[in-house]
């Protein structure tokens, strides 16, 4: 009896997304990141085509996040207390491929730090480090839309991600966007009708869809993960059977989601017989991101240099076929 | 959903006199209208007015000079298609054979050849078929001809065959349950496909009975149709069909795409 051929027939293509510009292309980054473009579910190459690796973004805060445990910064090291120094130190040494800014501090539940503020960090990272950059404003959609347009003009011509467009300020990100040349991620939370419906508005305020990249709140393991991971899986097979506003890559904002969590702040005093909390922890954010990055996430941020290693060495796994 | 918009067609007075005066404006300005609109083939009837391939040739030439969209060459005769074919651009849709087999036989041969997609009617010698019963029978034959050519699923669109409202009322629920049979052909299934506007043919309501008759055919399985893409009613009431039955993920802004 002959086999039949299970082998799934894909119609469509997500579109691929390169970030950062060099000196030829009007920025000053020595090199540029390019994601999505797969024909094919995560690494099931035998159906399509995953022309480029998920690519790991350093998570890097412009303040020092008050709740993250002291394994983490001392992990990171005292370049914590500098945005610019941390950046460097990320790409160098713990050779990430690109560079995620937080800009945590203009939260006006927290520290309520100046746009101002906020544009010169932009611009010390961009000094900083040559990789390209991500800028992640702190989810008050208010104070983005004050904090993100001088950060955008702060970074003009140089092809960053700015986030996140929610259906509420995609008018505001899609401008700046538009006048500084910038992708933009449009971000849902955990919800794959309000994903479709950010990438239609940015697309009726006349921001093309292929300088998109999705986001869903980030869910980290044990908070939302299953719910989160069907998202982005349902997401990536919409677009690759044609649907246009879901055909776009997607990122997973998992180094700041996991470092909130219990099972990677307590350590074995309050969790007893969990382990400890200095192996636990950047377990938890790997085995998170490796999740995503199985589901169809084509970016993932990550701050425990542990974290990046493992989750590097995975993908390079996942995409040689050499599991060791 | 896959849209294909029906208006340049010789039975229309405008493009009827185009055609004969060699006019390419209306022919061009239906298919920018068209394609705007979202079609994704543009139909392209010569009808009665000439039995020229050269004519039909200068029909799609003109519609390609204007659009992107890829052709569907709308005739049955074999000595059109196969001139025509050799105009299109890009890979077209074959508008349409019956499951009677000289009919058949060189479509298949032409679709193979240009990897185009094809329409077959669910009928053969003797007409259209009373009972749906009959139409899952000629579908069944032309898909399975299809399959032994070895030619891919996702191309083959089946037609039950729309026959007007007003002159047999029986035949929408043939139809209907028809396009359902369809549906079990094969897994992936076949496209499947109708001429939207007979339904309405020569009645006074022609956009309800458009609307209505399309909506309750998507719910039935069918996937594809010929009509008048330029009614916004009428394609958002699929849009909307396509969305209970779960092929499509849902938002608030959907008719705006």
């Amino acid at each position: 009896m002959q086999i039949p051929d299970a082998k799934e027939k894909w119609t469509s293509k997500i579109n691929a997304i390169t970030l950062g510009a060099t000196r030829a292309e009007g920025g000053t980054r020595a090199k540029t990141v390019t994601v999505g473009g797969e024909t094919t579910l995560p690494f099931l190459t035998s159906e399509g085509e995953m022309p480029h690796p998920p690519a790991i973004a350093g998570l890097v805060v412009d303040v020092v996040p008050e709740g993250w445990p002291d394994i983490l910064k001392k992990a990171i090291g005292d370049e914590i207390r500098s945005p610019a120094e941390w950046a460097r130190k990320c790409v160098e040494k713990f050779k990430v491929d690109l560079i995620c800014l937080k800009l945590l501090g203009p939260d006006p539940v927290g520290k309520n730090l100046s746009a101002d503020h906020a544009a010169k960090t932009v611009k010390a990272v961009l000094e900083a480090v040559d990789v390209p950059l991500i800028i992640w404003g702190c989810g008050d959609e208010k104070k983005d839309n004050e904090v993100l347009p001088p950060c955008s003009m702060a970074a003009r011509g140089e092809n960053c991600l700015i986030g996140a467009a929610t259906d509420k300020n995609y008018r505001t990100l899609g401008a700046i966007g538009k006048a500084d040349k910038h992708k933009l991620i449009g971000e849902a939370p955990v919800d794959i009708n309000i994903a479709k419906q950010v990438n239609i508005l940015l697309q009726d305020a006349g921001f093309d869809l292929k300088d998109v990249v999705m986001c869903q709140v980030t869910a980290a393991l044990g908070y939302g993960f299953d719910y989160v991971y069907t998202i982005f899986e349902r997401v990536r097979i919409a677009g690759l059977r044609g649907d246009k506003h879901m055909a776009l890559p997607q990122i997973a904002n998992v180094g700041w989601e996991v470092w909130k969590i219990k099972e990677a702040l307590a350590d074995e005093d309050i969790l007893p017989g969990w382990g400890k909390l200095e192996k636990r922890g950047p377990q938890w954010e790997a085995t998170t991101a490796v999740g995503y990055i199985q589901a169809g996430a084509d970016i993932v941020t990550l701050a425990h240099p542990d974290a990046i290693a493992t989750v590097k060495e995975t993908i390079t796994q996942l995409m040689t076929g050499d599991s060791k | 959903m896959i849209f294909i918009g029906e208006r340049i067609n010789t039975g229309f007075k405008d493009i009827k006199q185009a055609v004969l005066d060699k006019d390419p404006k209306p022919l061009q300005e239906w298919a920018r209208k068209q394609a705007e609109a979202g079609a994704n083939y543009i139909d392209v009837n010569l009808g009665a007015v000439s039995s020229k391939p050269a004519d039909m040739c200068w029909m799609i030439e003109t519609v390609q000079a204007a659009v992107e969209t890829p052709i569907s060459i709308d005739t049955n005769k074999v000595a059109i298609l196969s001139e025509a074919i050799k105009a299109c651009k890009k890979p077209p849709l074959l508008n349409s054979t019956t499951s009677s087999k000289e009919k058949l036989d060189p479509f298949l041969e032409i679709a193979g050849k240009y990897g185009a997609s094809m329409i077959g009617l669910a009928m053969d010698e003797s007409g259209t078929p009373k009972e749906s019963a009959k139409r899952v029978e000629c579908a069944g034959m032309i898909a399975s001809a299809w399959l032994e050519a070895g030619l891919p699923m996702e191309h083959l669109f089946l037609d039950p065959i729309v026959m007007p409202l007003k002159f047999m009322q029986d035949q929408a629920k043939e139809f209907l349950e028809g396009a359902r049979q369809f549906t079990m052909i094969s897994d992936p299934p076949p496209h499947i496909i109708c001429g939207l506007s007979n339904i309405s043919s020569k009645a006074t309501e022609k956009k309800l009975i458009n609307r209505t008759f399309l909506v309750m055919a998507i719910a039935n399985g069918l996937d594809a149709t010929i009509a008048d893409v330029l009614d916004t009613d009428l394609i958002n009431a699929a849009r909307t069909a396509e969305l209970m039955m779960n092929r499509e993920i849902y938002a608030d802004a959907y008719v705006k795409v």
